[in-house]
């Protein structure tokens, strides 16, 4: 388990104060411009020793994804991006760096955006946040004043702007190209790559974008060292995680714990089990709506990574942990993830505007019953027709989780659905 | 997808307050020169706020005007994203996260709740006090259900915790954003399970 001096985000709870002098008692803002002094190189290669990858979802290297910035500037700026545009269904830890740990996303900012020539960095919070806003843009002004951020930002010499940004409520606006278009001031419609945001990103010029906890974390990997970091989790799972617990456990909570801890000994330790105890689990959505749900067979054992969850046709995606025990009529809980999908989709791409709305449809059927068992296997072909073949990642989305229901739950759907017949039978005798 | 049109019933013109004309060019100077499009959805905002929480069309007019966007532009960002309101609602706005994590939790009990307290979804109640929509993931799911009403999250909520912070809005009583429960925030109910010894002098507690 986890120990608290290897835990980075020490407020995580706000149960301390989240103002800049309390932060840095903490820690936070200790030595910046050192690390600033070691260069750009230094950065990036420690950043690719911790073996940190993006927390946002789909789990890129994050040292690697800052090297793929020029070099050099053509001319054009470059512009660090920071994805708070917290939207996946279960995930609510962005949040809470936003209001109870700012100073270390602001701190994150500022190394991340020196090692990529960037000079600017807007945080695009999503536009329900509104008092997370408010509290990430006093944290911004208080850094302002304290001249850590702007002219010669901390003491480094890297002059450097910080803007809070806000959407107003578009799910899409979380995948990285529709978060650009909607920063530009249009509909969040996601580009198609390439070419890459490194090379034509806001307004025509390099970007990246990073998920808030990814940029948090890398002031303490960087004064503690890439080593520290990488020594925790696994193999290509390296760090600590912040985790977001909801659904059917008798505490539900975010907690930071090391990357591979297993997934029953998260829910035991901090969210006081399973609802009933273990054995009245049903299911788990591991990593956000996204990913396909597990059954305990599988929960029994599975460890909390990303590739331990690929093993088993799962992601770790966000680390958002949807727990359903066996009172949860499953065919209804995924139904209403298709209903967000459809309801969150662009429009852009004909097979997911039209194959989300299609899905949910017979998701809904299913949910009563009002089917024929053929359309079980219609309705997982017409996943596979969505998945892949959008632009974005929002049509994976929108399938996966109906493929991880069919996959285990199949029986469930074919009981309800001869039940549905039993009983029409039976009015009808 | 979702339809969303423009009300019928709209006002003859919108303009800023003076205090607001100031505060949208501090906004429009966080962007660069000629960049000042990306402005759009927080002047937009703005621009619900001050008029009693919904968008009439006078006001994506006057927002296109001001950062020199063609008009169609703007309607785009007014249709695409949700949370502008097209129509006008209650004076407390309650917008009720149905998705998964939280109807795991008891969402459709707090639907209730609405139905019984405000009406039907989508309408402002007769006293224009309140109006309700179920909406997706509000990102507090750790602490679900929730609401949302304007700018505050109500979490840990169940029926009888959600009814009388209807009530107590309603009587134009004070309310306590934040979890229901007994809980701070994200926290796990009943003792920490982390982060124990922080603030201990032995560990610093941070790194």
């Amino acid at each position: 388990m986890l120990e608290d001096k290897d835990r980075i985000f020490t407020n995580i709870y706000g149960l301390q104060d989240w103002r800049l002098e309390a932060a840095k008692k903490r820690g936070d803002w200790d030595g910046t411009a050192a690390i600033i002094a070691k260069g750009r190189d230094w950065i990036l290669e420690e950043m690719k020793k911790s073996g940190l990858r993006g927390r946002g979802g789909a789990g890129f290297p994050t040292g690697l994804k800052w090297s793929f910035m020029p070099k050099e500037s053509d001319g054009r700026p470059h512009y660090l991006v920071v994805n708070a545009d917290e939207s996946e269904p279960g995930t609510c830890k962005d949040r809470d760096i936003m209001r109870h740990d700012p100073q270390k996303l602001i701190e994150g900012c500022l190394i991340a955006s020196f090692a990529m020539g960037a000079h600017a960095c807007y945080i695009y919070v999503r536009g329900e946040f509104i008092r997370e806003r408010e509290q990430l843009q006093a944290a911004v002004d208080e850094a302002y004043e304290a001249g850590l951020l702007g002219a010669n930002a901390a003491g480094s010499g890297w002059d450097f702007d910080l803007y809070v940004h806000h959407g107003a409520g578009a799910y899409i606006c979380g995948e990285e190209t529709a978060l650009l278009e909607s920063l530009e001031g249009k509909k969040g419609m996601p580009r198609l790559k390439p070419p890459f945001p490194a090379n034509v990103g806001l307004y025509g010029a390099p970007t990246t974008v990073n998920n808030v906890e990814s940029i948090a974390v890398a002031p303490t990997i960087l004064r503690r060292g890439a080593d520290w970091f990488a020594s925790l989790g696994r193999p290509n799972n390296t760090g600590t995680k912040l985790f977001c617990i909801s659904g059917h456990v008798n505490k539900p909570c975010n907690v930071e714990e090391e990357m591979g801890i297993p997934l029953k000994e998260l829910l035991e330790k901090h969210a006081g089990g399973v609802r009933g105890g273990w054995d009245n689990l049903l299911a788990v959505i591991p990593g956000g709506s996204s990913v396909p749900l597990l059954p305990k067979s599988i929960c029994d054992d599975v460890l909390m990574d990303f590739d331990s969850l690929k093993a088993v046709q799962s992601g770790l995606g966000t680390a958002a942990v949807i727990v359903m025990d066996k009172s949860t009529d499953v065919i209804k809980a995924i139904a209403r993830l298709s209903a967000f999908y459809k309801h969150e989709s662009c429009g852009q791409c004909t097979p997911c505007r039209e194959g989300t709305g299609w899905m949910w449809r017979v998701m809904e059927r299913l949910v009563a019953g009002e089917a024929e068992v053929e359309e079980i296997d219609m309705l997982l072909d017409v996943t596979k027709r969505v998945e892949g073949h959008t632009i974005c990642a929002l049509g994976d989305a929108a399938a996966w989780p109906v493929q991880g229901l069919i996959r285990h739950f199949r029986g469930t759907i074919e009981e309800r659905i001869a039940a549905k017949r039993g009983g029409a039978a039976r009015a009808a005798e | 997808m979702s339809v969303r049109r423009l009300d019928p019933n709209q006002p003859d013109s919108f303009a800023f307050t003076a205090e607001n004309v100031e505060w949208a060019k501090k906004q429009i100077a966080k962007y660069p020169e000629g960049k000042q499009a990306s402005a759009v959805i927080p002047l937009l905002w703005r621009a619900q706020e001050q008029h009693d929480g919904w968008l009439p069309e006078p006001a994506i007019r006057y927002v296109a005007e001001m950062l020199g966007m063609d008009y169609i532009r703007v309607l785009e960002v007014a249709t695409f994203y949700t949370m502008f309101n097209l129509s006008p609602v209650g004076e407390h706005f309650v917008q009720l996260c149905g998705t998964t994590p939280c109807w795991l939790r008891g969402a459709d009990d707090l639907k209730e709740v609405c139905r019984k307290h405000i009406g039907p979804e989508g309408k402002v109640s007769a006293d224009g006090k309140f109006s309700w929509m179920e909406v997706e993931c509000l990102g507090a799911c750790v602490n679900a259900p929730m609401v949302q009403i304007n700018a505050d999250f109500f979490e840990d909520l169940d029926a009888s915790s959600f009814e009388r912070v209807l009530n107590d809005l309603r009587e134009g009583r004070e309310v306590k954003p934040g979890p229901q429960s007994e809980r701070h925030a994200s926290e796990p109910e009943g003792g920490l399970t982390s982060l124990t010894t922080v603030g201990d002098p032995q560990t610093g507690g941070g790194d």
